[in-house]
């Protein structure tokens, strides 16, 4: 994307139509490390790539829990994931306690994507800056949401977030019609393989991701560093190469031309993913 | 969503006497409302009388009334607090139909909702003047609790309000059990009625029974339980002590 004179403010429209700080707020999301979630009929699971800053520093959290059905992994500006999971959890334990019942997960996400369509309306306030996969369990059973910066939300089988995600949702969609019934470790096995394919050759080690998991009769919790650690070791895939990784300059070329050509265009619509 | 009329004063503990908008004593009110678990559901029994105070005022008042598509709710005491009570359910059960996502309150959430409310009533100091009984099925689940306007509530297999809770309930302690068929559940709440009737000053004959299954809410049309008065006991009632009353 280049710079123009519409972009300054979130409340100027583009000739073309767009919103252009909404837009740069998305950006942020690509530029932040991968997150990955993916369902069954009975489960969700979440997963992240953690990397420390150097190794003196510990990992940033990007898996957080807001309820005992529902969990949720960003990327992007973590601050900003930081304050909408604690606005999540204000909204689950508000209606826990009103009416003894968990929130249904596709209210709390229209309620998130509410909160961030203000902020594309408003001179004062810049979008949220965080991808959010929202995973939960309810009374129709298991969800995958993404809620993004312009306010959109999606319901999903499988997707990932972030950078280098195309990788992974590559293979998420070789694979995501054996989701629906897959049991709970396949799905956290599979989880781990797209993990592994956004690290480009990169060795999988439980200590560079994070992984969750929501199922029914399961809480949202996050799975200790030494399980999965174990899943990895017993799936044999670190440092296994399955495919050649998508060359991430050529995904970032392919992306900035189809851009490009939408402004010329008007016809992509820009804020789909 | 606005509880109180905003006229009153914020941050007060104890306004001065002269503030009318707080429920200090009842005026209108329903007697017992008693209801039971059954095979398919719930069913609940109130007869159709207002009393203004000892006078059987009002003979058409309708105690029970359907709540969104899960839910029956029953209401002993001040009827025009009842009435308050149906609006914020009618308001409850609004916004949660405009989510239109397939999702919907079910009488736990219901249960809880009214709680919630009755008890921070209770703690300004202007109390809902009701026992209410909340019962229903929801995805096979059967439900049924009460909950009172100083807020204690509970759940069970019977719930009674007022003097049901003296004359009814030890009779459902003895009879009632899980299963029972409709016809056994309908004697058994007309077993209940029937003493009622006989010993609740404030009971009128004229009463309706409800059910609530998995399918919907069916309220039956008003109608009278058969009385007998020609108990030996009821002839010549001084009999046993004359001069006393």
């Amino acid at each position: 994307m280049f710079r123009n004179q519409y972009d300054t403010d979130v409340t100027t429209w583009s000739p073309a139509g767009r919103l252009f700080q909404v837009e740069y707020a998305m950006e942020a999301v690509k530029q932040g490390s991968a997150a990955i979630g993916l369902r069954s009929k009975t489960h969700v699971v979440l997963g992240c790539v953690n990397k420390a800053n150097s190794e003196l520093s510990s990992h940033q959290k990007k898996i957080f829990k807001v309820d005992d059905h529902i969990g949720v992994a960003i990327s992007g500006l973590t601050a900003d994931g930081r304050v909408l999971s604690r606005y999540m959890r204000n909204e689950c334990i508000n209606y826990s306690f009103t009416y003894e019942s968990p929130l249904p997960v596709g209210r709390l996400v229209v309620q998130l994507a509410d909160k961030a369509q203000v902020c594309t309306q408003r001179s004062w306030k810049r979008p949220y800056g965080v991808g959010l996969l929202v995973a939960g369990l309810d009374e129709s059973g298991a969800h995958l949401y993404y809620n993004c910066p312009s306010g959109n939300y999606f319901e999903y089988q499988a997707f990932a977030i972030g950078s280098r995600s195309q990788a992974a949702k590559t293979y998420l969609e070789r694979r995501f019609e054996n989701f629906v019934d897959s049991p709970r470790d396949d799905l956290v096995k599979d989880a781990l393989m797209a993990i592994r394919e956004t690290l480009q050759g990169e060795a999988l080690k439980s200590s560079i991701c994070t992984v969750a998991v929501v199922g029914v009769g399961e809480p949202f919790h996050i799975l200790d560093q030494g399980t999965v650690q174990q899943m990895i070791d017993a799936f044999e895939i670190a440092g296994e190469q399955e495919v050649p990784a998508t060359d991430p300059d050529a995904a970032a070329g392919q992306e900035a031309a189809s851009e490009q050509g939408a402004a010329a265009d008007e016809g992509v619509a820009p804020m789909d993913i | 969503m606005n509880f109180i009329a905003s006229k009153q004063p914020e941050n007060r503990l104890l306004g001065p006497e002269s503030d009318t908008q707080r429920t200090l004593y009842p005026y209108v009110t329903g007697t017992s409302v008693v209801a039971l678990k059954y095979k398919d559901g719930i069913l609940m029994a109130a007869d159709m009388g207002g009393s203004y105070g000892s006078t059987l005022r009002y003979k058409s008042v309708e105690r029970m009334k359907p709540i969104g598509k899960h839910s029956l709710l029953g209401a002993s005491g001040e009827i025009s607090d009842f009435q308050e009570i149906l609006r914020y359910l009618d308001e409850l059960i609004l916004y949660d139909n405009m989510w239109d996502d397939g999702n919907s309150l079910g009488p736990k959430e219901v249960h809880n909702y009214l709680t919630r409310v009755m008890y921070n009533r209770r703690n300004k100091f202007n109390p809902l003047w009701n026992s209410l009984v909340l019962g229903g099925v929801k995805n096979g689940q059967t439900y049924l609790g009460m909950v009172n306007m100083i807020g204690v509530n509970f759940e069970d297999n019977h719930v009674a309000t007022g003097f049901g809770n003296h004359l009814a309930r030890p009779i459902l302690r003895q009879e009632w059990h899980e299963n029972l068929s409709f016809e056994d559940g309908v004697k058994l709440l007309e077993k209940c009625m029937r003493v009622l009737l006989y010993r609740d000053r404030s009971a009128v004959n004229k009463l309706q029974i409800a059910k609530i299954t998995e399918e919907g809410v069916t309220i039956s049309q008003p109608y009278s339980l058969k009385t007998y008065w020609e108990f030996s006991a009821f002839e010549n009632p001084a009999q046993g002590a004359i001069g006393s009353w």
